[in-house]
């Protein structure tokens, strides 16, 4: 059996579970969205911050299907808009946090000992505050800025990441092969990097994707206070924030904002789901 | 002349404390075991759970300090070896392990398997990464697989194939001396019956010498020159192989043969 | 031993006949079982003998009716005990049969035994189960209370314990099975499998996970256990060295099907079928020279896909024509010995 078997049989065990595959529609579908949004919206100058104040809080119609805010801007190109901050925003902080949390994983479980220990209580700082404030502490002392941002979440973010991996290098360490290799000579390095971390890629990345959802919850919750990105950049947080005044009257402004949120962490959810099905190795032979 | 020598090591482990007070238990693995094995022969090492087998092994590779006793290999203490020692000791003595499907990496194909011992002492081989793959090829076709399968993953392969392979990875570097852990235990009799074949056979070619570790006592007559019998990390009895077998001494190696399954009236 | 040449009168405690079983997995069907033929009376020990993939231990399975359909699929044939067909029973007759009837040990003794009971109470607990149908073995009456029972169960328990030879069995039923050996923790299990007086064991690979000693141990508990109580034994296992020390008959299978069976003295030093020759010449003994072991060519066929005919002719020596163009049924004069090969007579050896 060969790679592209090997990837047939993983398709068909995903499709096997619907909603991981809608889940993972949903997913391809909001990447396209994010890539392309500044193409696709009908009104791509509202984006970059023009208003049109003669239109103000129009409701959903065939010329705005999601109506317009209080500035007139079109509330769909909006969202298409805010779709990259928020998504990229929270696949860079789960990707930031996964790169970060496995190299302290790895090192903290597979030296034990002191290494372990330092390292550790370093990752459990984050339990005595709650991730929230800490981001939000630390982007407000960062200042605004997209990038800013994405450092402070992912700071609260790693420490999870750093456990699940010491535990996994913890168990790979005594595997035979691991065993083998230093019969052979191998070093820490190449034994880390060549026996152990392929063969523990399956929990990180069902990790991540089950994470991308709730770092894209927690950027629209920072936009939300107001911390982070700044107007004009339309962000789904701070679009809900805005609009929180104007319910329930002009009840468009929240709802599609607020339904993009919802859609993207609940697909991410199900891939997440679906992934962790095919990738599980006691269902594969 | 004595390939390996082993003079009177001891190994412990520190056991969970059962109390806050008094010593730190230890649990003894090996006590005052003693081996010699000339070169181009083969020893028998007969052991049950617990004699302390697998730490033989993994002292006499290197991977565990001793806590008593020397491990001399060509004459010489291997404690006393610095890094490049150390990977010129793992060129010389290798192992081939019990379980072919946990002794691979599920994520290399074979031919990375193999050459990995290449890769690793790259510094001194200084092989292109061509050779290198002419090399695979080469002991693959020594242990009776085919070029084919190179590209192949482990779990692809019977366990007669990836008990060939792991000798052909033990193989790469040319060694001296083989550490057989149980090599064929794992394996239905026929698979069995071929690869100790090979193992014959390799040895023939190569003058290799086989420190062979097994519970199984019809193996063990079968393919080793002396026999040591080892029970919770001491050495009960040493012998020439059919001596031990015709008549062992000590009362724990004469229990095992009364143990053992009469095969002789077979076919 | 009673001859049964299948005449009905005289019915055998199991008979499979004609057993074909086919596994659904991604890359297609396997035809894992292809009519094996099987028949056990009671107090005899067989052995059921074979390498990886010739499924035996699907056989086994498939008598206590443990083989999850789908993916399984049982194309013909029935298993036969008492006259029942297994495979056509209520589940509810099934569970009846399991424990009281059929007793099962499985290969593992580390993974069987649940880490955090006492193991006193797991005996307990299948002995209370099966009183409940069967209240006899706990020497009550249907009319017991449970308390009653409850109190029966756990001293059966221990006594169970004592048969299979663990001292200061009331103490060590306290034990959890961590505290306990390799060896005395098979020996629970044996004991969990014979609490309910069942007429046939079935141990599959029960001393692989053993060393020497303890499974020459195992070995003579078991022979000691079923010759008191005359139960049957089904031994599912590769080592034909364990197959001698204690089964009366034996059956080689290759590739789901039964190539030969009979009394294992009589099969093990005149082996019939190429397959069983094969298999006994590979076994290393003193006299042969190293290196020239002798070897199989070629590999076990694939099931999803396999040969016409007899599934060893392509690796067997004899093979002629004949031999694809059917499956051998197993035959033989009496069932002392019995081959599947068309070019055996069965005169010649009987």
């Amino acid at each position: 059996m060969n790679e592209s078997q090997a990837w047939a049989r993983a398709y068909y065990r995903l499709r096997q579970n619907w909603l991981s595959l809608v889940g993972l529609v949903l997913v391809v579908f909001l990447l396209v969205v994010a890539l392309a949004g500044n193409q696709l919206a009908p009104y791509p100058e509202h984006i970059s911050g023009s208003v049109d104040t003669a239109m103000r809080f129009q409701a959903p119609s065939s010329a705005h299907w999601m109506g317009t805010n209080e500035m007139g801007q079109d509330v769909l190109s909006l969202v298409l808009g805010g779709a990259r901050i928020s998504l990229f925003g929270g696949l860079a902080v789960v990707v930031l946090a996964a790169v970060v949390g496995t190299m302290v994983g790895a090192v903290a479980g597979y030296f034990g000992g002191w290494t372990d220990e330092v390292l550790m209580r370093l990752a459990d700082l984050k339990l005595t505050l709650p991730g929230l404030i800490l981001a939000m502490a630390v982007a407000a002392a960062l200042g605004a800025g997209t990038m800013n941002m994405v450092l402070a979440i992912s700071l609260s973010w790693w420490p999870g990441f750093a456990r699940l991996v010491r535990g996994e290098v913890i168990s790979k360490r005594e595997e035979v092969y691991v065993l083998a290799a230093r019969a052979l000579g191998a070093g820490s390095v190449r034994i880390m990097w060549r026996h152990i971390l392929p063969n523990i890629l399956s929990p990180i990345i069902v990790k991540m994707s089950l994470d991308v959802g709730f770092a894209v919850l927690t950027v629209a919750s920072l936009g939300f206070v107001g911390i982070g990105v700044k107007p004009p950049t339309p962000e789904w947080g701070l679009m809900l924030s805005t609009a929180r005044g104007f319910l329930p009257d002009y009840w468009w402004t929240a709802i599609f904002p607020g339904l993009a949120i919802f859609l993207t962490v609940l697909s991410f959810n199900l891939l997440g789901d679906g992934l962790r099905d095919v990738l599980d190795p006691r269902s594969r032979r | 002349m004595n390939l390996v020598e082993v003079q009177s090591i001891s190994r412990l482990y520190p056991l969970a404390k059962t109390s806050w007070f008094g010593e730190r238990p230890m649990h003894q693995a090996l006590n005052g075991v003693s081996l010699t094995i000339p070169q181009g022969k083969t020893l028998g090492v007969v052991g049950e759970s617990g004699s302390g087998k697998s730490t033989l092994t993994r002292c006499l590779l290197g991977l565990e300090p001793v806590d008593g006793g020397r491990i001399l290999y060509r004459d010489q203490d291997i404690a006393a070896h610095d890094t490049a020692g150390r990977l010129r000791h793992a060129a010389r003595l290798q192992i081939v392990f019990q379980d072919p499907y946990a002794s691979m990496n599920p994520r290399m194909t074979v031919h990375n398997i193999v050459a990995e011992g290449m890769v690793i002492h790259q510094r001194e081989l200084g092989l292109t990464a061509q050779e290198r793959t002419q090399r695979v090829v080469q002991l693959l076709e020594q242990v009776g697989l085919g070029r084919d399968h190179m590209h192949r993953y482990s779990h692809e392969l019977s366990g007669g194939q990836r008990q060939r392979v792991g000798i052909a990875r033990a193989l790469a570097l040319k060694p001296e001396c083989l550490i057989l852990d149980e090599p064929t235990s794992a394996l239905d009799v026929s698979v069995q019956a071929q690869v100790l074949n090979l193992l014959h056979e390799l040895q023939q070619e190569f003058g290799l010498t086989y420190l062979f570790v097994s519970h199984d006592l019809a193996v063990i007559r079968y393919m080793c020159d002396d026999v040591m019998v080892l029970r919770a990390g001491t050495v009960v009895e040493t012998a020439p192989c059919e001596q031990l077998f015709e008549k062992p001494q000590h009362e724990y190696t004469q229990s095992l043969m009364a143990a053992m399954p009469e095969t002789a009236w077979f076919a | 031993m009673s001859s049964t040449l299948d005449q009905g009168a005289e019915m055998s405690l199991l008979h499979i006949q004609n057993l074909h079983l086919s596994m659904h997995s991604f890359e297609g069907d396997a035809h894992v079982l292809n009519g094996v033929e099987l028949k056990i009376e009671k107090g005899q020990i067989w052995g059921l003998a074979g390498e990886t993939g010739c499924g035996k231990s699907i056989t086994g399975l498939s008598i206590s009716r443990l083989v999850n359909t789908p993916p399984a699929r049982y194309l013909d044939g029935q298993i036969l005990f008492n006259g029942r067909d297994v495979l056509k029973l209520k589940e509810s007759d099934m569970r009846q049969l399991r424990g009281r009837e059929i007793g099962m040990i499985f290969q593992d003794p580390t993974t069987n035994l649940n880490p955090v009971l006492r193991v006193g109470e797991q005996i307990a607990d299948v002995a209370y189960e099966i009183g409940r149908i069967a209240p006899e073995i706990l020497g009550l009456t249907a009319t017991a209370r449970a308390s009653q029972r409850k109190k029966a169960a756990q001293k059966l328990g221990v006594d169970m314990l004592e048969r299979v030879g663990i001292a200061n069995a009331a103490q060590r039923a306290r034990d959890y099975p961590h505290q306990f050996s390799g060896g005395m923790r098979q020996r629970v299990l044996i004991a969990m499998a014979l609490v309910g007086q069942p007429k046939l064991l079935i141990a599959d690979e029960p001393t692989t996970a053993l060393d020497v000693t303890l499974q020459a141990q195992v070995l003579k508990l078991l022979s000691e256990l079923v010759s008191s109580s005359g139960t049957a034994v089904l031994m599912i296992t590769h080592n034909l060295g364990a197959v001698a020390q204690i089964c009366s008959h034996v059956a080689v299978m290759y590739a789901g099907h039964v190539v030969e069976s009979g009394l294992t003295q009589e099969v093990l030093s005149h082996p019939q079928h190429p397959y069983t020759r094969a298999l006994i010449a590979a076994l290393p003994k003193p006299g042969i020279q190293r290196g020239t072991l002798s070897t199989l060519p070629g590999r076990v066929p694939n099931l999803i896909d396999p040969p016409p005919g007899c599934r060893f002719a392509p690796r067997c020596a004899q093979a002629s024509h004949e031999c694809t163009l059917a499956v051998p049924a197993l035959v033989g004069k009496s069932d002392t010995h019995r081959i599947a090969c068309v070019h055996v007579q069965p005169e010649v050896f009987a």
